[in-house]
């Protein structure tokens, strides 16, 4: 068999009829990393061993007629933001190389009671700053599109794994569209659920009040299962929503018939490549031919989405980053003679990349003295203009769409001096982290023979019918989402 | 929107970094670049409207006053580069 | 020149939870360092802080207690600052929309009473602790230090006044107000040597009406070093004032053991802690039920109780202090008192012997072995003339060791005083014939004559003899 061109769900029933084992599961994608990653780098560390163990246990447990989850010996990777007991957790940083959690993030203990095997953990932009994997201490991923491009970040190993058949899915996490983009770039579905329906315990902040951990899978059915495993109520996390706990996989029916779409015009149009605006449309039309009302909406404080992004993401980040100082864990420089704030500048100068620091002395200005209002102040008011906005929009429409990326994956190194038109990737993802609501990414079609992406956004909680939605227009697009790297 | 070397040194130290006269002056161009870009908010009329903190409708999440094990002293200080009798030892202070 | 000196407090108060503030380690004192610990407040990558319910509940009810309004929709801050005792770098607490503000605290000073505006009481977590290592075992000087989170995340709550202090003695009783006040609500131990009680002072000398400047002093370790670093840093800054000079703006460390302030220099950059919303954590909601059920919970506080005690006990101020200062004493007095005995008489020995009885014996008031009974019992054995002032305290003293009830020991011990008109008519007889100069000199009006004849008296009875009778005895025969 297959296994590695097999979706999540059928592996998982492939196991449970007694087809293949958990560990000829997880020895098909331990081989296939071999194989690949020279090329792609999707995973800063692979478990090996832990994997073999680990499904070797789960077959052990089935043969003894025990439960061992209901996705029992999938593999899965997971994005090194998130934290791994005992396992190393780098979240791409120099800062945290060899550093070892003592807990489980609330996620990774989720997928290892449905019995999934964790495959190792993902490359991602350094504390997720990034929309290329290129600010990775453990250098970039690349695109199984493409080598020479990048697979979009920060999430791009998770994305990469996934498309270059590495691991069936992967869980990312999404602060202002780094699971949607690299989604989008490397053909795979993505969503950032609700802020609050999956728990942050355990994943590294980067921005505390636009994060958000989210599935990334081949398909839209996958994508539902796994967000199913990971959401829910956690006493662990503060801002975690104690809401019931949704059959998204169960309620997938294809039925959208009459459901209105809104297409958002200021990020969909200007700012967005013809190639990626030719897919988008055609996919808007098969919307169209599945019977739903598509009609045009204008949203005018997402001009300034962006720019108030680039103020709060760093500012809170500013905060969270911190705590890595030397003192308690991760890199710490240290010479002969010097006080601890010296300790503390080098420690941070060289454990940090300039990415990293970029974004710290951006986060720190605008909380600073005197700047704070013009910046900090004013850009939490336009996060609050463009949740009503949105909320407005819900009235009317069900779901709203847009491209994902204004443009296909770009080639490695293009942007990475020029962090602006770096951030300008992210101009049709960010809209919905400052919102806190629900969005999906599915392939749509290639442009120059690359991905791209279709985002359907959401109200709150509404992850039942984005994914409804993106599940019908899944089956009507027909995509292949294989990439030429050596997938047959 | 231009930023100064001089504050780019202020907010630097505010937040320990020790950049390079180098990295400062890279730093100090691209940060004009993108605060030019964030200081747009300040286009937006904001008249009346509230700040947005959290975008949950949350209040009151408390836990009850229950105390749980703590970790091990071996796991509180294993990923310390230098630890003495359990405690994390530092460069002097003053 | 007129100098008026102006004083305004912070204080930290560690609240007694089992658990920390966001989580669940023990708020226990002490231990092995870091064995109180956890990935929250270790702040290890991707933890999340989770409020202590008790906690909250206890800080508006120290708010409640001190007058203060509960803020309907409040919310946390980040303050950030780099410091080895901070495990994030920046410290969970309040700041523009804090849990509580606008409240009073008003302190008697005997000629007159002062109202303390209290202009905030809010929440926030501890630091850890450092040891610094070297000779001189404090952080000047020291080789490094070592950093122990065992107390990092502990509930504080922040009390802050208002500047309406005007002498180091104000301070020192608002504290000690303030001391009793959270002891009443039992919502802390209030040690300031573990430091679970601490307290900063702004300090600045006003000359001729207009403000002066500022000065922060830290490291007060008791009431007594607060008062005495004050009275030292009210002094120094007139001092410099009228020496032409000017007082710096900038924070003084009191040594205790020197007698004096220094200024507490530091590498760290000039403060700007950048406030922002902590964004892991959702606004705090008091509902009304909640706070009117912990308004309507609130117990007598000391301050209240003083005034009851010297209106309905015809106490002095002082003693009605004294007594009120725990509210178990407090307590114990007015069981006792409601015994029957003349309460002033009753709080007189309850503030003096009792009071050097426990302390000298470390025991507290709840687990005294003289019981309220007992205490009124000795009241009321003086009273009644059975026994003098004297003798009751070493009936006082025997009780207290042996937990027997004062009249039993009276019996036991044949201490009943010698009352009797006839056997003290013979005493005095013998006495006046064995010291007849004494004797002319009483005959003479010398008062202190008698004074001299009484102890004869008290020595023949072993001073059983009721004195109020034998003095009358002399008087009549002598005079
Ligand atoms: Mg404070
Ligand atoms: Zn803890």
């Amino acid at each position: 068999m297959d296994i590695i061109n097999l979706d999540a769900l059928a592996i998982a029933e492939s196991i449970r009829e007694g087809e293949i084992s958990a560990v000829d599961a997880t020895t098909a994608f331990l081989e296939r990393i071999r194989e690949v990653e020279a090329i792609v780098n999707a995973y800063i560390n692979v478990s090996y061993e832990e994997a073999a163990r680990r499904a070797e246990m789960i077959d052990a447990m089935l043969a003894e007629g025990r439960d061992p989850g209901p996705l029992a010996g999938v593999p899965i990777a997971v994005k090194d933001l998130l934290s791994t007991r005992g396992f190393t957790t780098t979240c791409g940083s120099r800062m945290l190389e060899n550093f070892v959690p003592v807990y489980d993030a609330t996620v990774v203990g989720r997928v290892g009671e449905a019995g999934m095997v964790m495959l190792g953990k993902a490359n991602m932009d350094e504390f997720a700053m990034g929309s290329s994997t290129e600010t990775s201490y453990f250098g970039p991923t690349r695109n199984p599109w493409n080598p020479d491009t990048v697979p979009g970040g920060s999430s791009g190993g998770s994305a990469a794994a996934v498309s270059a058949g590495e691991a069936p899915w992967a869980l990312g996490s999404d602060t202002g569209g780094s699971i949607r983009q690299p989604a989008a770039m490397c053909g795979i579905v993505g969503m950032k659920p609700t802020y609050g329906l999956v728990s942050r315990y355990g994943l590294v902040a980067f921005a505390s009040s636009l994060d958000q951990v989210g599935p990334m899978a081949r398909n839209v059915g996958d994508c539902a299962a796994l967000l199913g495993v990971i959401a829910g109520h956690d006493p662990m996390d503060s801002t975690s929503i104690p809401a019931e706990k949704v059959d998204y996989q169960g309620r997938l029916d294809g039925e959208v018939r009459g459901l209105k779409v809104g297409v958002v015009k200021e990020i969909s149009s200007r700012g967005i490549d013809e190639g990626v605006l030719e897919r988008f449309r055609a996919a808007v039309s098969k919307l169209e031919g599945l019977g739903m009302e598509v009609g045009e909406i204008s949203l005018p404080s997402f001009e300034y989405a962006l720019s108030a992004y680039y103020v709060i993401a760093p500012a809170e980040a500013s905060s969270n980053l911190a705590r890595f100082d030397g003192v308690r864990y991760g890199f710490r420089a240290s010479a002969e003679g010097e006080d601890i704030w010296e300790m503390y500048d080098r420690t941070r100068s060289i454990g940090f990349g300039s990415e990293v620091k970029r974004r710290i002395i951006l986060g720190t200005y605008v909380l600073s003295a005197g700047y704070y209002d013009a910046y900090y102040g004013q850009a939490r008011k336009v996060r609050t203009l463009i949740v009503k906005e949105f909320e407005r929009a819900f009235r009317t429409y069900d779901v709203l769409v847009s491209p994902t990326t204004p443009s296909v994956a770009f080639r490695l190194g293009e942007k990475v001096d020029d962090p602006l038109t770096m951030y300008l990737s992210d101009m049709c993802t960010i809209p919905v982290n400052l919102a806190g609501i629900p969005a999906i990414s599915l392939p749509c079609g290639l442009s120059e023979g690359m991905p791209v992406g279709f985002q359907l956004m959401g109200p709150a909680l509404g992850e039942a019918t984005v994914l409804n939605v993106a599940y019908a227009l899944e089956s009507e697009l027909g995509f292949d989402q294989r990439p030429p790297i050596g997938r047959s | 929107m231009a930023i100064s070397m001089e504050e780019v040194e202020h907010v630097a130290k505010l937040a320990r970094l020790a950049l390079s006269g180098e990295e400062k002056e890279a730093m100090r161009c691209q940060l004009s670049d993108v605060l030019e870009h964030a200081h747009r908010v300040s286009e937006v009329d904001t008249e009346g409207v509230l700040p947005t903190s959290h975008v949950v409708p949350l209040v009151n999440v408390f836990r009850e006053d229950v105390v749980r094990p703590s970790i091990t002293p071996f796991e509180a200080t294993g990923n310390a580069s230098w630890a003495e009798e359990g405690a994390f030892r530092v460069p002097r202070i003053l | 020149m007129e100098f008026e000196t102006v004083i305004g407090l912070e204080i930290h108060v560690e609240l007694s939870t089992d658990s920390k503030m966001f989580c669940s380690c023990s708020a226990g004192f002490g231990g092995e360092p870091n064995t109180k610990t956890c990935p929250v407040c270790l702040g290890h990558p991707g933890s999340l802080p989770v409020p202590n319910r008790r906690a909250v509940n206890d800080t508006i009810l120290l708010a409640l207690a001190l007058n203060c309004d509960i803020t309907g929709c409040s919310i946390f801050h980040r303050k950030n600052y780099f410091y080895p005792d901070m495990p994030k770098n920046f410290q969970i607490s309040q700041y523009d929309i804090p849990i509580s503000s606008g409240g009073t605290l008003e302190i008697d000073m005997g000629e007159y009473t002062r109202t303390v505006g209290i202009t905030r009481v809010h929440l926030e977590e501890d630091t850890g602790k450092s040891v610094h290592v070297g000779e001189s075992g404090r952080i000047h000087g020291a080789e490094y230090s070592l950093e122990d989170f065992n107390r990092a995340g502990i509930p504080l709550a922040e009390i802050v006044s208002e500047p309406d202090l005007r002498t180091p003695d104000e301070a020192r009783k608002f504290m000690q107000l303030l001391h009793s006040t959270i002891r009443y609500l039992e919502i802390s131990d209030c040690k300031m040597e573990e430091g679970s009680l601490r307290c900063d002072a702004n300090i600045s000398v006003a000359v001729d009406g207009s403000m002066g400047t500022k000065v922060e002093i830290k490291n007060m370790n008791s009431f007594r070093a607060m008062h005495r670093a004050l009275t030292y840093e009210e002094q120094r800054q007139r001092r410099t004032i009228r020496d032409g000079g000017e007082v710096v703006q900038e924070t003084r460390h009191w040594d205790d053991a020197r007698g004096t302030t220094s200024p507490l220099r530091s590498k760290e950059e000039a403060f700007d802690y950048r406030y922002f919303p902590e964004p892991d954590l959702v606004p705090l909601e008091p509902d009304e039920a909640w706070v009117r059920e912990l308004r309507e919970g609130l117990p007598e506080l000391p301050g209240d109780r003083v005034r009851r005690f010297v209106s309905e006990y015809g106490l002095s101020r002082e003693i009605a202090e004294t007594l009120t200062g725990e509210r178990a004493l407090a307590d114990y007095f007015e069981d006792a008192a409601g015994k029957g005995q003349d309460p002033v008489a009753v709080a007189k020995w309850i503030a003096g012997d009792l009071g050097a009885l426990l302390n000298d014996a470390a025991v507290t008031i709840q687990s005294c072995p003289v019981g309220t009974g007992g205490l009124s019992e000795l009241v009321e054995l003086i009273d009644g003339g059975v026994i003098s002032g004297k003798m009751a305290k070493d009936v006082l003293k025997e009780a207290f060791e042996t937990g027997n009830s004062p009249r039993l020991i009276v019996e036991e011990k044949g201490l009943t005083q010698i009352a009797d008109e006839s056997e003290l008519d013979t005493l005095v007889d013998e006495v006046i014939e064995e010291n007849p100069g004494a004797a002319d000199d009483m005959r003479d009006g010398k008062e202190q004559a008698l004074k001299f004849l009484m102890g004869q008296v008290m020595k023949k009875t072993r001073g059983k003899a009721n004195p109020k009778a034998a003095s009358d005895i002399i008087r009549k025969r002598l005079t």
